[in-house]
């Protein structure tokens, strides 16, 4: 069984602070972070391969530094780990990542299994791995609880709003991990030794000869952002004394009646 | 690439077992705001089995041109088939924008619609608007987390598409006597070329009572409530209100209540009349679901917590006085005590 599982790193989203007097985001000192869903992702990988045997490939797309969130995942129990990174990938939106991605992927595979998060939590897309799957043709099934593989088919259990289905499919196939699909385990003290020997190779665009170059950075993103902005706070909030909690109820009530709010 | 060809702005209306979503409406209100900025024809496209349902819908909120693919092979989604028949529609007609609810099926189809016919594709906004002398749509949507928005342009192809959350935008209001068009196709989709088949499904236990994403209010409950057993006094207040009860991720994460309850950027948006959160902190995930409510009550013990900021009344208290205070008060107005 073989298992590419694409992971990103991406901010710690909880840690982002706005700066009060600028208005805009505070982005030092925040620490990065492999994508809660994409450690679901490995999990899920990690435990296929424990039960079905074969090898787990990580693939990650950013710049160098993301190499630390490559460590992370062989710690974990990857065997083999790739960063994609080149300058021409740059500006990248999801079209253009999930295609950059799927030649990566062609040029490593053949996988029976490639996995990635339900969605990243700096862009929370959620459209990138079923983009992936688009690219290569395959089947794909997004946001699993679990996975099981019988032959060259497998079975999954798929969230939906109205409750989980059960879905056959045929390998190759791309799944999406959410927090219910599994619970990540922690790196041994020798796998993060280990990892920091390991040797981790840098994809670029020169080993990517196939690739259409009209479809990757900022010129072959379909996408662009017009402008940003930081939502702002309606700071009108009126305050209740809460000295008596009945009264202030009263007087909440009594306020919320008049607005002809209650 | 001529971008005149393409014309009208289309809304998928996602069912589940032939019954539409609701942000399929939600969405015809948004998609014909933008037909009608652009001055093009607000559509709704059905694919399913039993279609009935949908289409009396769509009738009633307005869409101008009802596409409809109809076949035992769309009886549940998959991308292959809905992807197959979407794609069809589009060669055909050329749509000029497509909104699609940011459901689990909704993202799935589509980025496998973006990707087949080489455009861009905006997840999950929470505004659109259209660029006077482009004709492009803004796309809006929330990122890290919902500290940063961003707007979205795909000005150079077309169809333009989007997903957007369910309940970010009212259901808007039905339409006496529309005459909708409708077009009927008969697109199949051959079993071979179906990867993926649907074999079995549990459906999610029935929540009683009134949906988060419809209640009028909501008595939202959060880490300050401290356990499961205090959830049942905000369900009293939510009861006499005539709402349903919410949560924060904290409170859905220790097991206090179930995840369908869970207010925020990875759970529901909700835009009620009135917004209760007690012992909510107002994490930017959780205002990312809820900053829309028209009335927002905020009761936390610390005065410094970020949700003031989003609250038009707030108390500085225990939860634990304030609530039982707010359910006695409320009978007594209703007269069920004294
Ligand atoms: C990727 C990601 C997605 C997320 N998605 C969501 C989401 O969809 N929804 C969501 O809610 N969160 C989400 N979160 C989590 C979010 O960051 C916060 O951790 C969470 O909202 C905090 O919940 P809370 O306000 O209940 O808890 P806390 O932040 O711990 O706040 C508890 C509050 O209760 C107050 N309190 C305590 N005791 C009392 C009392 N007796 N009376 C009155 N007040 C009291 C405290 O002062 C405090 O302000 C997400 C996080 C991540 C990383
Ligand atoms: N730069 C990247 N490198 C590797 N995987 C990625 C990258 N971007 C997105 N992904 C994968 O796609 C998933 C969804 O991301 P997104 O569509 O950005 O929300 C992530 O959970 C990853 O598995």
């Amino acid at each position: 069984m073989n298992i590419v599982v694409c992971v990103k790193q991406v901010p710690d989203t909880t840690e982002i602070k706005i700066d009060p007097i600028k208005n805009t985001l505070i982005r030092q000192g925040v620490p990065s972070i492999m994508n809660p869903f994409d450690k679901n992702a490995l999990e899920e990988a990690i435990q296929l391969k424990e039960q079905y045997s074969g090898s787990v490939t990580v693939i990650s797309m950013g710049p160098e530094q993301a190499k630390a969130t490559l460590r992370e995942a062989l710690s974990m129990g990857a065997d083999k780990a790739y960063l994609v990174t080149d300058r021409a990938f740059g500006g990248s939106d999801t079209y253009a990542t999930s295609y950059i991605l799927s030649k990566v992927i062609e040029k490593l595979g053949p996988f029976d299994v490639i996995l990635g998060g339900k969605q990243a939590i700096d862009g929370d897309t959620g459209q990138t791995a079923p983009s992936i799957a688009e690219h290569l043709g395959i089947a794909r099934l997004t946001h699993i609880r679990s996975m099981k593989i019988d032959g060259n088919k497998c079975v999954v259990e798929r969230e939906i709003e109205e409750g989980i289905e059960i879905v056959e499919a045929k390998l190759p196939i791309l799944c999406t991990a959410t927090k219910e699909t599994n619970k990540p385990r922690y790196a041994t003290i020798k796998g993060k030794i280990d990892s920091l020997k390991a040797d981790i190779e840098n994809i670029t665009l020169a080993d990517l000869p196939n690739m259409d170059i009209t479809k990757i950075g900022l010129k072959g993103s379909p996408t662009r952002v017009k402008s940003t902005f930081i939502p702002e706070r309606k700071s009108s909030c009126e305050m209740l004394e809460s000295v008596n909690p009945r009264e202030t109820a009263k007087v909440l009530f009594g306020k919320l009646a008049e607005a002809k709010i209650l | 690439m001529d971008l005149k060809q393409y014309q009208d702005v289309w809304v998928f209306i996602d069912c589940f077992q032939g019954h539409p979503k609701d942000v399929g409406y939600e969405l015809l209100g948004q998609g014909r705001l933008l037909a009608e900025a652009l001055k093009q024809k607000c559509c709704a496209v059905i694919i399913g089995e039993n279609v009935d349902e949908a289409i009396k819908g769509a009738t009633e909120y307005g869409a101008d041109i009802i596409y409809v693919v109809r076949g035992e092979e769309y009886a549940n989604y998959s991308a292959d088939a809905y992807g197959h028949a979407f794609l069809e529609l589009c060669e055909k007609y050329h749509p000029n924008t497509i909104l699609i609810g940011a459901t689990a099926n909704g993202r799935d189809l589509g980025s496998k619609l973006a990707i087949r016919l080489k455009t861009g594709l905006t997840a999950d906004c929470t505004a659109l608007s259209v660029e006077e002398d482009t004709g492009n749509v803004v796309w809006e949507r929330p990122a890290f987390g919902g500290n940063l928005y961003a707007r979205i342009l795909c000005s150079e192809t077309r169809p333009q598409m989007g997903t957007v959350r369910p309940g970010a935008f009212k259901k808007p209001q039905k339409c006496q006597n529309k005459l909708s068009v409708m077009i009927r196709e008969d697109i199949r989709t051959k079993q071979e070329d179906i990867l993926t088949k649907v074999i079995d499904f549990i459906k999610a236990k029935d929540e009683s009572g009134i949906k988060l994403e419809e209640a009028e209010y909501i008595v939202a409950g959060g880490r300050g409530l401290k356990g499961a057993e205090n959830f049942t006094m905000l369900k009293e207040l939510a009861d006499l209100l005539g709402g349903s009860v919410g949560a924060s991720r904290a409170a859905v994460d220790a097991g206090w209540i179930p995840q369908s309850k869970q207010v925020g950027q990875t759970g529901k948006t909700v835009t009620p009349k009135v917004y209760i959160a007690c012992g909510i902190s107002g994490a930017v995930q959780h205002l990312a679901g809820m900053t829309e409510s028209d009335t927002i009550i905020a009761i936390n013990k610390d005065a410094s917590a970020p949700i003031f900021e989003v609250a038009d009344y707030g108390i500085v208290g225990d939860v634990f006085e304030m609530v039982p205070a707010m359910i006695k008060e409320m009978r007594i107005a209703k007269n069920l005590e004294q």
